[in-house]
């Protein structure tokens, strides 16, 4: 790990990107995505990060990964400790020997989960201040999120995801800052719905028409949203709380069901995580 | 943060009001952040809208926020399948079953004697879980053992005095659960008797319910098991029992040496101890009449040949013989004769009776107390049993001996008998007659 103070991001270029099976109901081999187009649109949002002073760390793409590219679902990140995904699908498990290889390159040191229990990363496990947020029932498992928050020592909110569209709980969760977040309630059970509403003071929900288009799935950068284009009024509301917006063409993405935050994964701690801040744990 | 007052106030009130058992239980556990994140309200919430009900065995709760919470609780449904399903769903929100061994068996290191810490059966349904599946005991009795044969994949009740070296006995409760037997409800023939004894219940409601569970059972191909004693002559009712055997209500009869004597001394001499059945006064010299009656019958070689040598030609006996009913006459110590179709090993007795119970549905134990108990100690819980005695004690006695499913009838029995005999007769709508 380097000691830069710059933010940090995991990124994984879209040479290989397509869609080659179908694992989400976003995704359609028949429709396929534009190999241009895609790649074009995964530079600007790279250029988009770099404009905002990230320091990007690129991971090498594999051919029959296609998925490779969405980095946020490597594993999950804490001070220096990785823990790598459990791929509930066999056709993503290839990915996670290639991010473990990259967590041990970069100084990480690797907490195994227990065998047989699915965890796929920063996908389905964000923290907001203290507490990290997880999301369970199509890819992960609550037990994953349990074990995970005693061998921390955080405190785990597992949440039902009941909407197969929002099947990761980045697609309709994003924290912004320690008690700020946006969320699409649709994608949560009341329980879910509670949590969220109880623990998190200023709360910012999307609507049903604007979910679809991932805009939960956002880049937080200090002050600045990166998110994917058609969402007016979440823009809105985000700039009335203060925040600037970055709205970008991701739509070859969306096809296999990923946006923005899909795409990277925060390494030095994400903006509304309280340990980034913190002190290493011994 | 806790459950909204909303949440709180249904894990509160179904933790009471829901707290009474049903069928089947198991154990689950859910550790974790369990309170902030709902789990455990949610938990709850999911086994009463599964149709299951829960106790809260052990709860621990985290003091700070990263601190881990713990919960034991108990999971009640109706059948196992639907025990299996409400806890397949909680494991996806993570909860684990607290027994997930495999049961214990030890190979029984002395002949007719169970293995240290061995597992003592009860009346009620049990499983033992073998290779990760539960599979049913087999020949269900209480105040046994269980063996098993781990390659088969069986396990059945075993009495102390069957137990052969090397024989692997269960040991301990782990991997084992009992079903209990669901308590009979309002809409069953026998829902309205509960199972108090009373001599003030109405009696013709009873005797319907009995003879619509004798129809009930024959229909299902079960058979019916009578147990008698002695007082079923002396009353009187011997012609009652002859036409229930006669029109084929009752497939198994067991009584002593007694019951049998008796209904062969009116048979060779219209007497029972001595008097006359059809007098109701004692005849003169009667009280010979019960030994000569056992000399009769062990002159001609038994009861069996005394029938079918002519000899004998109505009675209790008699249509047993001529129905092929499954007939076990145990002896005790203080018979006389006794006759030669009477069983004087008791443990030969005891495994004529263990054969005779499977496959009966139903029993009617009459005015008997110790055939009663024994029988009684035989039979799996699911088997409906209904006594019938002038002595309130006797009924309460097999209930206190475990045989808690028993309905008891404090009455005489022969106007009982002779009313079970006359409704039975009287053809039910849309029924015919028992084949």
């Amino acid at each position: 790990m380097t000691d830069s103070q710059k933010p940090r991001i995991l990124m994984c270029p879209a040479d290989y990107f397509g869609i080659e099976y179908e694992i989400n109901p976003w995704m359609s081999v028949q429709k396929g995505t534009d190999p241009e187009r895609s790649s074009a649109q995964w530079k600007a949002l790279h250029q988009t990060l770099v404009d905002l002073g990230v320091e990007i760390d690129l991971m090498e793409p594999v051919k029959g990964l296609p998925d490779l590219v969405f980095t946020a679902n490597a594993g999950l990140v804490y001070h220096d400790l990785f823990i790598p995904s459990r791929f509930r699908y066999k056709v993503r498990q290839g990915e996670t020997p290639r991010f473990e290889e990259w967590a041990r390159s970069r100084g990480f040191r690797i907490v195994e989960l227990p065998a047989g229990e699915n965890f796929e990363g920063a996908g389905d496990a964000l923290f907001c201040g203290d507490a990290l947020f997880a999301g369970y029932r199509f890819r992960s498992d609550v037990q994953s999120h349990q074990w995970i928050g005693e061998r921390l020592g955080v405190e785990v909110l597992p949440m039902e995801l009941i909407d197969p569209r929002f099947y990761h709980l980045d697609t309709c969760f994003c924290p912004l800052a320690p008690g700020v977040a946006v969320y699409y309630p649709g994608a949560f059970d009341e329980y879910g719905r509670s949590v969220i509403l109880d623990r998190i003071p200023t709360l910012i929900e999307v609507r049903a028409e604007e979910a679809v288009f991932f805009s939960c799935n956002a880049v937080v950068v200090g002050s600045t949203v990166v998110l994917n284009q058609g969402a007016p009024k979440l823009t809105a509301d985000l700039e009335r709380l203060g925040y600037q917006t970055r709205a970008l063409d991701l739509s070859e993405f969306i096809k296999s069901g990923g946006s923005a935050k899909c795409l990277t994964l925060r390494i030095d701690g994400e903006e509304a995580a309280n340990w980034k801040s913190a002190a290493t744990p011994s | 943060m806790m459950a909204s007052p909303e949440q709180q106030a249904t894990a509160s009130r179904s933790t009471k009001t829901d707290a009474k058992p049903k069928g089947v239980v198991d154990e689950i556990e859910v550790r974790g952040h369990i309170v902030d994140s709902l789990l455990l309200p949610k938990i709850l919430d999911r086994i009463l809208q599964m149709g299951g009900a829960f106790e809260i065995h052990e709860c621990k709760i985290g003091v700070k926020r990263s601190d881990p919470s713990y919960a034991r609780i108990g999971v009640h449904a109706d059948t196992p399948e639907a025990l299996d399903a409400i806890i397949g769903d909680l494991v996806e929100h993570g909860a684990s079953p607290v027994h997930p061994e495999d049961v214990r068996a030890v190979p029984a290191d002395v002949a007719t004697a169970f293995p240290e810490n061995f597992y003592s059966t009860t009346n009620q349904q049990t499983q033992v879980r073998l290779h990760g599946r539960w599979i049913d005991v087999e020949n269900q009795e209480m105040d046994c053992g269980v063996a098993l044969d781990v390659e088969a994949g069986r396990a059945w009740c075993v009495p102390m005095i069957h137990v052969t070296i090397g024989l692997p006995i269960v040991v301990g409760h782990a991997g084992i659960r009992v079903l209990p037997v669901e308590r009979a409800r309002e809409s069953s023939p026998f829902g309205f008797m509960g199972s108090s004894v009373s001599s003030e219940k109405p009696k013709a409601i009873s005797l319907r319910s009995v003879a619509e569970s004798i129809r009930a059972t024959r229909a299902e191909g079960k058979k019916v098991l009578l147990v008698g004693g002695p007082a079923i002559v002396h009353t009187g009712s011997s012609e009652h029992v002859a036409q229930l055997i006669r029109e084929g209500w009752i497939q198994t009869l067991f009584a002593g040496n007694a019951l049998a004597t008796h209904d062969l001394e009116q048979a060779l001499y219209g007497t029972s101890l001595g008097v006359s059945l059809t007098h109701g006064a004692a005849v003169e010299h009667g009280h010979e009449h019960h030994l000569r009656a056992i000399n009769t019958i062990r002159r001609a070689g038994g009861i069996a040949r005394a029938v079918a040598s002519g000899l004998v030609t109505s009675g209790i006996m008699y249509e047993c013989l001529n129905q092929d009913v499954d007939l076990v006459l145990a002896g005790s110590i203080r018979d006389d004769g006794p006759l030669p179709e009477v069983i004087t090993d008791s443990i030969v007795a005891q495994d004529r009776m263990r054969e005779s119970v499977r496959g009966v549905g139903f029993a009617l134990l009459i005015a008997t107390a110790l055939h009663s108990i024994a029988t009684g100690n035989l039979l799996p819980a699911w088997v409906k049993v209904v006594c019938v005695d002038i002595n309130p004690a006797t009924v309460t006695k097999l209930a206190d001996r475990g045989t808690f499913q028993t309905i008891g009838m404090v009455t005489d029995v022969e106007p009982f008998l002779r009313s079970l005999a006359a409704e039975l007769s009287s053809p039910v709508q849309g029924e015919s007659s028992p084949s």
